[in-house]
This record gives structure tokens, C-alpha cells and sequence, in this order.
């Protein structure tokens, strides 16, 4: 194992991320701090509850949910493609580091990014929603799994690009609605039938619900279903990643 | 000596059909600066890619310090340090931190001490604290090549490592890499300045559309192509080249009052002698004279187009 390879990539991935603090940090917590506002405070107290959880609290695990999957994608994705786009990426190429130890650099930077990013978020919404967490460990787990999960994912989209563009599309056009469908705001119960069995196509879906369980104890589907789709979402980015360096793709003509 | 690079039936075919390179075979010896020359688009970038991890062969052997590329990519790497031809650099990070960063990704403990040394060596020591994007040209090559010796590397890869760069840095560079010789570092140049191989290469290959023609010592390759040329100013106007000199390869400049002879570097001595002799048999006096080498530009132009 090549471990002062591992915390080279890591520790530069980690000072971009110093570097560009007011992107990667406030900007997300400023966006989701005007979702408590409109959402938590200002309709939220004319909303009943939901499964006997105030609304602005209900919210809470399906908002950091939100940031984690955009900034860990965000992250892992830019990551990669950076170098990729600025030809730095010789270096890693040429370097005796294993395709593993290139993930666990790019990726591993990545979520605890967004990791970082996700407490500091729960944090925030502290100053403006009472909130408590039935089972810590649980709802550690999920975001460090969540976060490990979709920045494997970006790292994909990111070796997948070939510019800016497709880097935003993945995110824009389908991370974004699937979390906002992915009962963010409600509950899949509250939906007509047909577009319940829909959303239960939906990803997403199984993270928040599982997130909300280790919150409030509640949950649209049950949390062993909610962790076996994410590991098997996991699975398949792994896999996907596997293929990428056997093959060479996009990376060594 | 098992040499530091052997190249065996290496072959490279790209995804559109494009044959970069054929069947190359290639061994580079321990210690040596070799020179490899071709026009653009031959294949060197590509050679060097395959060695160096950043392209896949089509198929092949490819062994550094004789451990295979593809099995063995590890040790093979840890061994190579690569200067590619392109300014790939990255914009915020600062020169210490870029050249660091470089020695950890080769597996290789931190070493204050070392980093200094090559920064030093490469007079970026007063900029290690600058950030890369504020960086003249010259230093961000410069830069490149410190990251490259970062994790003090056996063989090295410099791709065109002076275009671009003015007369006076491409001086201290040759200093460099003839430093690193005496320290046994093996180097492998692709250059488009034939000067610099004729300054610096122990040994030059020349590659032609993705083949190697031509493997040499430079000494033996100077010798053995190169041409020389006999010019005798001549005392007195010819009209025509004597009849004795016929069958000798010798010309007559427009004026009349040169003879040019040419000849191989081989057989020089008698081929000379005898002319001179003839010369001052016909009474023919020449006030002057003077030999020249072809260089090996001459050498090369002659052979990529042959």
C-alpha cells in the first residue's frame, strides 16, 4: 500500500477545499439555511405534522440529505476532472499508486467534505428548528455511507465528462429532482398511489427515509431496505469505478 | 549490465486504427543519456507515454530496472521520474507544495532536505513560496522537472524538455542533466533540437513513423554517416575539373576557383592524400583549405527522408 501516495491526493484535495472555503462550505449552508427560513419557520408553522414530527423538523434529514448528494458529487466529480481538464493528471498516472489508492484519495476527500459539510449543516439548523437524534450512531453511519456512496459516484461523472457541462448536468438535471422527489419535504405516504409505487424507483427515496428513521424513528420504508439499497448503489458505483481503471477509460488511450 | 529500459515488439494501435508504433525494439543501458529523435507525430510522445503508465500498449513487453510496466507497475514506476513536453501544471497551489506533493504520491517518506536541494539546483528556491500560476515559462518547466526528481528518481524522461525556453536556461538544463548523469541517473530526451542531441547524447535512436530505423552510438553514427568535405581555394581560375580527378567525387564551384571534395569520415586518409598528390602532379597550387563534418542535422534530415 502506497500510503504516503493516499495522503498526497487526500491532503491536496483537503487544501482546495481550505482554499475555496466560501464555495464548498458557506454557500451550501447559506442555500440551506433559506430552506429552513421559507420552509421551517415561515410556511412550516401553517403546516401540521407529519408522522406526530413538527414540519420544520421533519425537513431536517431530507435538507442535509440534499447537500450531501450535491457536494459529495460536486466534490468527487471536480476532483478528478480538474486534473484531468488541466493535464496534471500525468503525474498520478505515472506515479506507483493502485487505482484503490487513487479512489480512496480522490473519494475519501471528498465525502469527509461533505461529512464536514453535512454536520456543520445539522448544526445550523440547530439556530432555527428544535431537533433530536433517536439514534446517533445510526444517523453517523448513513451520512458517512451516503457521502462515501455519491462521491464514488462523482468521481464517475467526473472521469465521464469531457466538459463543464456534462460535469453540471448529472447533478442539475437528475440529483436534484430525484432528491426533491425523494420525499424531502414529504411524506411518500402523502402521495396518490400511483406516484407512490413511482417513488419507490427512486434512490433517493430509501436515503432519506433511512436518515429520517435515525432522526425520529420513523420511516416511508423500512431501514434495512433503505441500507441494503444504498450498499447495493455502492456496489454498482464500485463496480463502475473497477471498470473505468481495467479498461483505461477516458483516462489512458 | 541489464539494461535500465528494454522496450520488446512493443506495438500501439489506436482506437480509431492509427499504427502510432510498430513493432519498437529498444534497450537503454544504465546511466546513459539517450536521445531519441523523430519529426512530429512519430511516435516519441507516445513511446514515452507507454513507458512512463500514462497510455495502455496494444502488445508488448516493456521492463525499468527490469521490472515489467504492466505486472510489476510499482517498482517499475517508483524507479521514473516524467517530464512531459506539456506545461501541465496546477494554478493555486505554491512550488513547495506542488513538489512535496509530487514525492508523496511516488511513495516516498517526506524530505525536507531533499525538496531543497532540487529546488535549489533548479533556482526555484526564492519562489518555493509563490503560487505556480504567478510563474514565468521557463519556471514553471523548471518547476516541472523538480517535481520529477521530487522522489529522486533512477531513470528519467524528459519529453522536449527545452522548447520554448530561452538559450540561457536551456544551458543550465544541459548542466543539469549532465550532473545527474555523473550522479547515475539514467536520462531519455525527445528533442527537436538536434544541437541538443549532439551536445548531450551518449546514444541516439531515430524514429520514423512509429518505427525505429536507426539506433547508434553518437560518436559511430557521426562517423559512420556523417560526410566530409574537403574545400581547396585554388591559387588559380579551372575551367573544367582535370581529367586525372574524374573519378574522384570532386566538384567545382561556380567561379572556378574552388574544389570541393567529399568523402566518408572512414576513408578519409587515403582518399585525401591521393588528391593532393594528383593536385601537385597537374601543378594545380591552392592557397587555402579547409575540412567540414556534416552535423547531425544534416544527418537526420537525411535519413527521416529517406
Amino acid at each position: 500500500m502506497n500510503f504516503y501516495g493516499i495522503k498526497a491526493i487526500y491532503n491536496f484535495e483537503m487544501s482546495r477545499m481550505g482554499r475555496t472555503l466560501m464555495q464548498s462550505v458557506l454557500s451550501p449552508v447559506i442555500s440551506t439555511c433559506l430552506y429552513f427560513v421559507v420552509f421551517g419557520s415561515a410556511i412550516g408553522s401553517r403546516m401540521g405534522n407529519i408522522d406526530n414530527i413538527e414540519y420544520g423538523a421533519y425537513i431536517i434529514p431530507g435538507l442535509v440529505m440534499l447537500s450531501l448528494l450535491m457536494q459529495s458529487i460536486s466534490n468527487a466529480s471536480f476532483g478528478i476532472y480538474m486534473p484531468k481538464f488541466s493535464g496534471t493528471i500525468y503525474e498520478v498516472l505515472s506515479a506507483p499508486v493502485s487505482y484503490v489508492e487513487v479512489v480512496l484519495g480522490y473519494v475519501g476527500a471528498a465525502a469527509s467534505k461533505s461529512v464536514i459539510l453535512g454536520l456543520i449543516i445539522l448544526a445550523t439548523a440547530r439556530l432555527f428548528v428544535d431537533y433530536s437524534v433517536l439514534h446517533p450512531v445510526w444517523m453517523l453511519s448513513f451520512l458517512v455511507l451516503t457521502a462515501v456512496t455519491f462521491s464514488l459516484f462523482g468521481f464517475i461523472i467526473g472521469i465521464w465528462a469531457d466538459g463543464f457541462e456534462k460535469l453540471q448536468i448529472v447533478p442539475m438535471m437528475i440529483v436534484t429532482p430525484l432528491t426533491f422527489l425523494g420525499g424531502t419535504f414529504y411524506s411518500i405516504d402523502m402521495l396518490p398511489e400511483i406516484w407512490q409505487a413511482i417513488s419507490y424507483f427512486n434512490p433517493v427515496v430509501y436515503l432519506i427515509s433511512g436518515f429520517r428513521w435515525a432522526f425520529y424513528g420513523v420511516s416511508d420504508v423500512h431501514i434495512g431496505i433503505s441500507v441494503g439499497m444504498t450498499l447495493m448503489f455502492l456496489l454498482a458505483c464500485m463496480a463502475g469505478i473497477w471498470w473505468i481503471f481495467k479498461t483505461g477509460y477516458r483516462l489512458r488511450p | 549490465m541489464q539494461p535500465d529500459i528494454s522496450v520488446k515488439n512493443l506495438n500501439k494501435v489506436y482506437e480509431g486504427g492509427f499504427q502510432a508504433l510498430k513493432n519498437i525494439n529498444l534497450e537503454i543501458k544504465r546511466g546513459e543519456i539517450f536521445a531519441l529523435l523523430g519529426p512530429n507525430g512519430a511516435g516519441k510522445t507516445t513511446m514515452i507515454s507507454i513507458i512512463c503508465g500514462l497510455a495502455n500498449m496494444s502488445s508488448g513487453e516493456v521492463k525499468a530496472g527490469g521490472h515489467d510496466i504492466v505486472k510489476d507497475y510499482r517498482k517499475a514506476r517508483e524507479l521514473i521520474g516524467l517530464v512531459p513536453q506539456e506545461l501541465n501544471t496546477d494554478a493555486f497551489e505554491t512550488v513547495w507544495k506542488a513538489v512535496s506533493f509530487s514525492r508523496g504520491l511516488f511513495g516516498k517518506a517526506p524530505n525536507p532536505g531533499h525538496i531543497e536541494k532540487v529546488l535549489r539546483a533548479l533556482s526555484l528556491w526564492d519562489k518555493r513560496n509563490n503560487r505556480i500560476m504567478t510563474l514565468s515559462g521557463g519556471m514553471k518547466r523548471r518547476l516541472m522537472i523538480a517535481k520529477a526528481l521530487s522522489h529522486e528518481p533512477q531513470i528519467l524522461f524528459l519529453d522536449e524538455p527545452t522548447a520554448g525556453v530561452d538559450v540561457e536556461l536551456r544551458r543550465d538544463m544541459w548542466e543539469m542533466v549532465r550532473k545527474l548523469r555523473e550522479n547515475g541517473v539514467t536520462i531519455i530526451l525527445t528533442t527537436h533540437y538536434i544541437e541538443e542531441a549532439e551536445e548531450m547524447a551518449d546514444r541516439i535512436g531515430v524514429i520514423r513513423q512509429g518505427e525505429i530505423i536507426l539506433v547508434e552510438d553518437k560518436a559511430q553514427l557521426m562517423s559512420k554517416l556523417g560526410k566530409k568535405e574537403l574545400r581547396l581555394q585554388l591559387q588559380n581560375r579551372l575551367e573544367q575539373i582535370p581529367g586525372q580527378l574524374m573519378l574522384e567525387p570532386v566538384e567545382l564551384s561556380e567561379d572556378g576557383h574552388e574544389l570541393i571534395y567529399t568523402f566518408d569520415s572512414q576513408q578519409e586518409q587515403a582518399g585525401v592524400a591521393r588528391l593532393l598528390r594528383t593536385l601537385g602532379d597537374l601543378g594545380i597550387d591552392y592557397r587555402d583549405l579547409r575540412t567540414r563534418e556534416s552535423s547531425l542535422e544534416e544527418i537526420f534530415v537525411g535519413l527521416v527522408h529517406e
